[in-house]
């Protein structure tokens, strides 16, 4: 399982790996953002905590065909499923590896893509904490999508459309906690409410990734 | 020794609906006919809604619908899971359409009937937004069956977004009320409640909720009679080719 998870995380961050593009792709859409709704940074302050969490929504959703696509295109997803270790075992890695190399560098990149946003100061730790709660969700509820469109030709498309919608909870109650640390609020009740989507995503949705995957290998 | 599995045959499903689906499409068509003609001519208007009240008869029956398709593709999906008929996916192939096309009707005639009474077409209360969440699913749910080609792999894969779907959509359900505070009313319909709607109202809605109920059932089958057939013309076609 280690080596797997170090060499997913090695294959992530070299060249031609994607690292570093999700990161881009945030960054794109936090500067394009004020050429949308102008440089008011009321505004901007305002708006900010949903668009940092759609923003960090979208980079991870860019680089989750990666998770299986290139593992089937070599073959090696095969000799991995072969492998001793279990199908659930292996999708867990995958989503971790995933959360790794694009969700960690999102949430400690966020304070900084928050101060472009002009975010109120007692925004940054809840942004911080609904961020790191949240993206192994978004990390756990992709590899699903990313295992039910592993075969297709163009599944990307496809895969943006099944996953989305499953993204929705996770959304309302992160970008919830993020607004309401923002408006100087109690924020208890969405967080938990994050944490408990983010912990049963983690429980129960590798036996679906596993079975699909299975499918997808027959 | 009747059980419910023998209609796990396709042709003991073919012959079943057959002799069924004539019967089904008059009810349907006779309730409708009758619950909407009712609805629309013979019943007073309200005092406050005016005459759009009467669009209840369309958008209650078909916001039920859209709901019960998809709890139905799921009891399907959960049939093909343990017992792999292909009838049962199938009919839950065929049913993810017919579910869709019902919650766009509810979210038009909801629209229609917010402009006027609501003074907006659209407002992102957890009621509508979860609708349009479920139609999502609904899409995603067709768009993978499209992409796939082998039968049975597609049947698999979609029958566990169908249950993952589920728990997901369940949870955004109560995830938007979380988020935003309700403009839409409460349930107009529920068992528990002794009185729902005036009886003036209430008596044609039954009706057209039990011509939207044959109707889903009466176009379920007969969708599911058509993809058993396509799918026997493509096994003809390729045993042809192969001899």
């Amino acid at each position: 399982m280690r080596a797997l998870l170090i060499r997913d995380i090695r294959l992530a961050v070299r060249a031609g790996g994607g690292f570093g593009l999700g990161l881009a792709f945030f960054l794109i859409v936090v500067v394009l953002v004020p050429f949308g709704v102008g440089p008011d940074s009321g505004l901007l302050a305002r708006i900010a905590p949903g668009i940092l969490w759609l923003g960090a929504l979208l980079s991870c959703l860019l680089s989750l065909d990666r998770i299986f696509a290139l593992d089937w295109e070599d073959g090696s997803l095969d000799l991995l499923a072969t492998a001793p270790l279990p199908m659930e075992a292996l999708v867990s890695v995958k989503a971790l590896a995933h959360w790794l190399a694009t969700g960690v560098p999102l949430v400690l990149a966020s304070p900084l893509f928050a101060l472009l946003l002009s975010l109120p100061p007692e925004g940054y730790l809840p942004l911080l904490v609904s961020l790191a709660l949240g993206t192994p969700a978004l990390s756990v509820i992709g590899t699903f999508g990313a295992a039910l469109t592993v075969g297709l030709k163009r599944g990307g498309l496809l895969l943006s459309l099944l996953v989305l919608p499953l993204y929705v909870p996770t959304l309302i109650f992160g970008a919830e906690v993020a607004r309401r640390g923002a408006e100087g609020l109690e924020t208890g009740v969405p967080l938990a409410m994050l944490a408990g989507i983010t912990f049963g995503a983690i429980a129960l949705l590798p036996f679906a990734s596993a079975a699909v995957l299975r499918v997808n290998l027959r | 020794m009747a059980s419910i599995w023998e209609y796990a045959n396709p042709k003991k499903f073919i012959q079943t609906t057959d002799r069924l689906l004539p019967w089904l499409s008059v009810l349907s068509a006779i309730t409708l006919v009758i619950g909407l003609i009712w609805g629309f001519f013979f019943t007073p208007d309200d005092f406050r809604q005016g005459s759009t009240v009467k669009i209840i008869y369309l958008h209650v029956p078909s916001a039920l619908m859209a709901i019960n398709a998809w709890l139905m593709m799921l009891v399907a999906s959960l049939i093909w899971i343990v017992r792999r008929h292909h009838v049962s996916a199938l009919a839950a192939r065929a049913a993810a359409p017919v579910g869709a096309v019902m919650t766009v009707i509810a979210l038009a005639t909801g629209a229609i009937w917010g402009q006027p009474m609501w003074g907006t077409w659209w407002a992102w209360d957890p009621r509508l937004t979860s609708f349009l969440i479920l139609f999502l699913f609904y899409l995603g749910y067709m768009a993978l069956w499209a992409a796939i080609e082998n039968d049975d792999t597609a049947a698999d894969l979609t029958s566990v977004l169908c249950l993952v779907g589920s728990v997901f959509a369940l949870l955004s359900r109560y995830a938007v009320n979380f988020w935003n505070q309700g403009l839409h009313q409460g349930a107009s319909l529920s068992l528990d409640k002794e009185k729902n709607v005036a009886d003036v109202f209430y008596h044609p809605l039954l009706f057209c909720i039990a011509g939207f109920v044959l109707l889903f059932i009466a176009l379920v089958f007969l969708r599911t009679q058509t993809e058993i057939r396509a799918r026997r013309m493509r096994a003809l076609l390729a045993r042809e080719r192969l001899g």
